[in-house]
């Protein structure tokens, strides 16, 4: 017989749900608490500028070659000196699942996630986010990151010049 | 011919005043269960409707009534739709024999506060506790559904054996009133409750209404994560909601006869009756809401291992007991 075992396990829990009566919940009242998300918490995606304001995205179609659900499309463009734009961006939200490989695969960090997870909307269509939507002022998480300064030599910076450029490597010199 | 309008008048009266008390209480039960449980699992239960979600069972009652009232293809199409009706009927009909306060005088007349005192209230209340297992049978049969049929059965048969040690628990409170009356009960209760005089037959009952009722530590007719909903799976919109309201007017009436039968029935210091007799019914619910908050669910073997094997003999053992001692005190 296990009748004193028995009766403490039937009892005890009713003690120890009474002490949780009179805890606070734990429960964030969402519409009037809002949490805080973690700066790199991946929610509404933005496409973010240069440190000097110009835009970032070079239209390389990566962003919209890696996401698993395809919901990124672009069109390429050039500028008269060279230099590929986006002609349009859009993003469709209604589809997104923010799994962020957009922003991996992104090589001018043009495209990023932010924490602003409130964007839902009873419109579809006002979830297909067109390039004006997601364009941002900032920098976004690198502050200093330029694209063309480190690659893209001879489209904006001319070709020989540059500090950190070297001369062309001769193959024939490096056999044994 | 005047003296009988008057009574025929006065207990309209009181039928509908309990009508009106017992489903506004049973309504708001289901809220308070839910927050209740709510606190105790450190959330906060429904809050969004009025204040403090006090428009919760309006919005609830609205939401069943306007739900498709679906019966499934090859269910016994007439049982089907009677079986909620008896399950809540049954359940209100228990209100009739319950004193709820003292006789009061008006007018010349001795008004007694119940509807009907029957000189076999408790037989009367054991009577329909057994109907109402009909309406659990012949929900779950007329579904043609095996959750709802394997559901039915636990229900009949757990429901039918913890009658027995039920009814076995309040003879001791029978022999110590010396009447069925449930107003009787309550005037021999005047200095101490039955709960100290007998409290091995109120442990029995407490125990055997939980599981009469189908509360939750003894569930098992609706084991939500066994059988879906038991015997009630394929019913919805309003015909649920009368098993669901019937179920938080079961527990009413539990708080209520508990209360009659063990806690003194309306007798209290300082507070008039009535305000006593709600208080001890509302704490009795909030002892079957907190056990739900806290028990996990037993084998379905188990309760009836639990009831057949030591519930009854504990009943009957009692019985015997309780009944030598009234003997030797009486000479």
């Amino acid at each position: 017989m296990h009748l004193w075992r028995d009766i403490k396990g039937t009892l005890q829990p009713f003690w120890v749900t009474l002490g949780y009566l009179f805890k606070k919940p734990v429960t964030i009242q969402y519409p009037e608490e809002k949490r805080s998300p973690p700066p790199r918490y991946r929610a509404r995606i933005v496409l973010t500028r240069n440190p000097d304001g110009s835009e970032r995205c070079v239209a390389c179609q990566l962003c919209s070659a890696a996401c698993p659900v395809d919901c990124i499309s672009m069109q390429a463009a050039e500028d008269a000196d060279g230099r590929r734009y986006a002609a349009w961006f859009r993003l469709n939200f209604a589809r997104c699942i923010f799994c962020g490989l957009c922003t991996e695969a992104c090589p001018t960090m043009a495209i990023q996630t932010t924490p602003d997870y409130e964007i839902c909307n009873r419109d579809v269509l006002k979830l297909v986010h067109e390039k004006q939507d997601l364009m941002v002022d900032g920098c976004g998480k690198d502050t200093e990151y330029n694209f063309y300064e480190h690659a893209g030599i001879g489209v904006v910076n001319e070709r020989g010049g540059n500090a950190d450029e070297y001369g062309p490597v001769d193959p024939k010199s490096l056999l044994p | 011919m005047n003296d009988l309008l008057i009574s025929l008048v006065l207990i309209l009266v009181k039928l509908g005043l309990i009508l009106g008390v017992v489903l506004t209480m049973a309504a708001y039960l289901v809220l308070a269960e839910r927050k209740i449980l709510g606190r105790m699992q450190m959330r906060y239960g429904p809050n969004r409707i009025g204040p403090g979600g006090m428009m919760q069972p309006l919005c609830d009652v609205i939401k069943l009534i306007t739900k498709e009232d679906f019966v499934p293809e090859r269910a016994d199409k007439w049982l089907f739709l009677f079986a909620p009706g008896l399950t809540a009927l049954t359940a209100l009909l228990s209100f009739a024999v319950v004193p709820f306060a003292p006789p009061i005088t008006l007018f010349g007349r001795q008004i007694p506060m119940v509807v009907c005192d029957l000189n076999i209230g408790l037989l009367y209340i054991f009577g329909l506790s057994s109907l109402a297992v009909y309406g659990v049978v012949l929900g779950g049969w007329a579904s043609n559904s095996k959750y709802s049929l394997i559901g039915a059965m636990r229900g009949l048969a757990q429901m039918l054996s913890y009658e027995l040690a039920l009814g076995l628990a309040l003879v001791p409170v029978v022999m110590s009133a010396k009447s069925f009356s449930l107003n009787a009960i309550v005037m021999a209760q005047a200095d101490w409750p039955n709960m100290l005089r007998h409290p091995l037959a109120f442990t029995i009952f407490m125990v055997s209404i939980a599981a009469e009722s189908k509360r939750t530590p003894f569930d098992m007719p609706e084991a939500e994560n066994e059988i879906v909903a038991g015997y009630h799976t394929e019913y919805s919109g309003m015909r649920f909601g009368l098993f669901f309201v019937g179920e938080y007017i079961n527990l009413v009436v539990i708080g209520a006869i508990t209360t009659v039968f063990f806690l003194g029935g309306w007798h209290g210091p300082f507070l008039p009756p009535v305000i006593w007799f709600i208080v001890k019914v509302l704490f009795v619910a909030f002892l079957f809401i907190w056990a739900r908050g806290s028990m996990p669910r037993p084998r379905y073997d188990q309760l009836m291992h639990f009831g057949w094997k030591v519930l009854i003999p504990l009943a009957l053992l009692n019985v015997v007991v309780s009944g030598a001692i009234s003997l030797a005190l009486r000479s």
